[in-house]
């Protein structure tokens, strides 16, 4: 009882949403003294989840994840909407900051834990009661995407491949690869209901 | 149009793999299309939901570390951001929540105590009555186990009267003959002081001669309800009843005759 109690207290902010995109930078082009607290809210889970996909290994996803909000903080300034949504925008960062980490000789020597191989592993791997977002089952719905889906949107969305990329490691037409994804991403806002 | 947003470029758009050409192409057409605006904010959320919920565990420690590695290194300019601790009302009432949370669950607790305790005692009750039963129970079988020894048909019954020692005792031998079974029924001797027992004795007459048929002990003498098997003895001419030390004598203590009666 007092745990579940802890979990609906603990439901994020991006799944009440609370707040927009818009909101959270005009927060933070004001100087907000909230501004980071609500990026933080907004997105860490996401992008450590992200950047936890890619590692493997949690301690290190949390470092990457701190250097992932220095460079945002940084580079907030040179962040404009022409550029694309703000999500994609600290989603890249994480992504190539995870990467350029993958590639770093500090990471080699910390390699361990890669048998896990895609999200939906990370899911099982993970199965634990401080995982709060089983409150509301999310994960045993995102466990009913069809495999194909899976590995699709662990390429281009998890690991960022381009199509092309993406084309080759799947043997799929290019077109295809595209239309598949729509459809997977379909199929998971039919699941989460957005 | 619903071409263009069935085509699958918008999730592309989202996941940051479209190339430059392609992001303004999106933008143009979201910013003339509310219908297409609407379907990216839509896959976000989607992939934000999704790429939060195989998050593992995230420590608060994170985001105080975070926060202090941007004040203390990327905040130094004036007018920049000070980040104040996270003191909303909001944390209050957690706080407040939990302690009348905890209250909740101690009440609960001591009532669950409460009733847990009642339920024992009832039970400890029952367990108690249920023994007296099966006391009861055992104690009438026992009677009328008695009963019948004392009913059966072919008994003979000599009468033991008092002795000189105490002369209001009395016993009364059942003597079966078919069945060459013999009962004493010691109802009326008193009950046999620490360390002592009653003896049971076969005489025979010219020459007197006692012979043991049986040491009453205490034991005996409650489970039977003082109506105790005793040895069969074959031309017996009288019983007699002596108190004895515990574990009995080879002969009797003569001085210590309670009870005599002849067949």
């Amino acid at each position: 009882m007092p745990l579940i109690f802890f979990i609906i207290l603990d439901v994020p902010n991006q799944l009440n949403n609370r707040m927009t995109q818009e909101e959270l930078l005009e927060q933070i082009y004001k100087k907000d003294s909230k501004a980071f607290t609500s990026l933080y809210d907004m997105y860490s889970k996401s992008l450590y989840g992200v950047i936890f996909n890619l590692l493997k290994n949690k301690e290190e996803a949390e470092d990457v994840l701190q250097e992932v909000f220095v460079k945002i903080w940084k580079n907030i300034d040179s962040y404009n909407e022409s550029k694309g949504r703000f999500f994609t925008w600290i989603l890249n960062i994480a992504r190539n900051t995870s990467i350029d980490r993958l590639r770093s000789k500090d990471h080699n020597k910390n390699l361990k834990n890669l048998s896990v191989d895609n999200f939906v592993h990370i899911l099982d791997h993970n199965a634990t009661v401080v995982n709060k977002i089983d409150a509301i089952g999310i994960r045993e719905f995102i466990k009913k995407l069809k495999p194909t889906c899976v590995r699709i949107i662990e390429l281009l969305f998890f690991k960022g491949y381009t199509q092309q990329e993406a084309s080759d490691e799947l043997a799929m037409p290019l077109g295809t690869v595209k239309t598949q994804n729509r459809n997977c991403i379909n199929d998971l806002r039919t699941i989460l209901e957005v | 149009m619903e071409e263009f947003i069935n085509s699958g470029i918008l999730e592309l758009y989202i996941f940051g793999v479209t190339t430059e050409e392609e992001n303004k192409e999106v933008q143009e057409m979201a910013a003339k299309h509310k219908e297409v605006q609407a379907e990216i904010l839509s896959i976000e959320k989607a992939i934000v939901n999704l790429s939060y919920s195989v998050s593992p565990h995230l420590s608060p420690d994170v985001y105080h570390r975070i926060r202090k590695e941007l004040i203390d290194k990327h905040s130094e300019e004036p007018g920049a951001i000070q980040m104040q601790p996270r003191k909303g009302i909001a944390s209050y009432i957690g706080w407040a929540a939990a302690v009348v949370l905890m209250f909740a669950v101690g009440v609960q607790y001591m009532m669950y105590n409460d009733k847990a305790g009642e339920a024992q005692a009832t039970a400890r009750e029952r367990d108690k009555y249920e023994q007296m039963v099966a006391a009861i129970e055992k104690e009438n079988n026992l009677n009328k186990e008695k009963l019948g020894i004392i009913r059966e048909k072919d008994n003979a019954v000599i009468a033991l009267a008092g002795q000189e020692v105490d002369p209001n005792a009395y016993a009364k031998m059942y003597v079966n003959a078919a069945k060459k079974e013999v009962y004493v029924d010691i109802a009326g001797l008193p009950e046999a002081p620490e360390g002592k027992v009653y003896q049971v004795w076969a005489l025979t007459l010219d020459p007197l001669t006692p012979t043991s048929i049986g040491i009453l002990d205490k034991a005996k003498v409650a489970e039977n309800n003082g109506i105790i098997k005793v040895d069969n003895f074959e031309g017996v001419q009288a019983f007699g009843i002596t108190l004895e030390p515990a574990g009995g004598s080879k002969a009797p203590t003569m001085e210590q005759l309670y009870t005599l009666g002849k067949v």
